[in-house]
């Protein structure tokens, strides 16, 4: 019998995994942005899991939300992360800073 | 029977191509992992019964912003041997910081499962579909919501167009108004020359 606890150990595993992704890929903006959408995989299992659960769909209405952000988030961050590139000819995070003044 | 086992199924491939993702070598292997990720999370919320946010997932994260991930990755240019430099460095400390925030995960939803939130409770089986009562609700009291959720949209693509356009000062582009204000008169020239005197050899 699956519970809602098997759908949390799931979602905390990726949610850790998508934390961790963003702690090794500390230059690498693109696989920062690929953790970020892991992370907020991780919060949509929660939310459908607890929605299914409670027999509320609030649960799943938020999650569309969620999406809803995450991929304008995507979007965004990738349209500075190219107008970045053009300019600098990197993408390491390290050159960021350069972009004060 | 057949539910529990693929909902292992489905959880351990989203697992397994979520480390993935963060440890391939190569960005476009790792977008390729987030799509078998996503694909899998689909399969979990399939069982959980909200088919509707399963192809919505599936659709959106595959279809457009795995899809942009990978246009971004392969039109870069960049050298991502030289990103992944302080990989290692981090590696120990990255792992403590992820099993640490795991346990504390982990320990606060066992105390939630512990309390009496949830026990005895029976869901009631549902009347509609799933797409049917998730429609109702979209459009009656979260009506507000789902529109600001359009227009969050809106914004982001106006802000990726206005970010990342630039006007080029070399192109050719013929300017339609100036043509359609062209008349016969001002644009032909009757110049009549002379006997021999229309061109020069």
């Amino acid at each position: 019998m699956i519970t809602l606890g098997h759908y949390l150990f799931v979602a905390a595993v990726l949610f850790t995994i998508g934390v961790l992704g963003i702690f090794l890929n500390r230059r690498n903006v693109i696989l920062m942005l690929m953790a970020i959408e892991l992370i907020l995989l991780a919060v949509n299992i929660n939310l459908v899991a607890f929605s299914a659960f409670l027999g509320d769909l609030t649960g799943q209405v938020l999650a569309m939300f969620v999406l809803t952000v995450a991929a304008a988030e995507a979007a965004i961050g990738l349209a500075i992360l190219v107008i970045f590139f053009r300019r600098r000819g990197s993408i390491a995070v390290d050159d960021v800073n350069r972009m004060h003044g | 029977m057949i539910a529990i086992l693929a909902f292992y199924l489905f959880a351990t491939l989203t697992i397994a191509s979520a480390i993935a993702v963060i440890f391939a070598r190569n960005p476009v292997h790792s977008v390729l992992w987030l799509i078998l990720a996503f694909f899998n999370a689909a399969g979990l919320m399939l069982l959980a019964g909200a088919e509707f946010i399963a192809m919505v997932l599936v659709i959106v994260y595959v279809g457009a912003v795995a899809v942009l991930f990978l246009f971004v990755v392969m039109m870069l240019d960049i050298d991502f041997a030289q990103l992944r430099s302080g990989f290692t460095r981090n590696l120990p400390f990255g792992i403590l910081i992820a099993i640490v925030l795991l346990a504390e995960v982990i320990v606060a939803e066992a105390a939630n499962n512990a309390a009496p939130v949830l026990a005895g409770r029976q869901v009631p089986e549902a009347k509609v579909p799933n797409i049917v009562a998730l429609g109702q609700l979209l459009y009656s009291r979260y009506l507000f919501a789902f529109e600001i959720a359009g227009l969050i949209l809106l914004v982001a693509m106006i802000g990726a167009i206005v970010l990342t356009h630039r006007r080029r000062a070399d192109t050719r582009t013929p300017n339609a108004s100036k043509q359609l204000r062209r008349t016969p008169g001002e644009a032909i020239k009757n110049l009549n020359p002379g006997v021999g005197e229309g061109m020069k050899l």
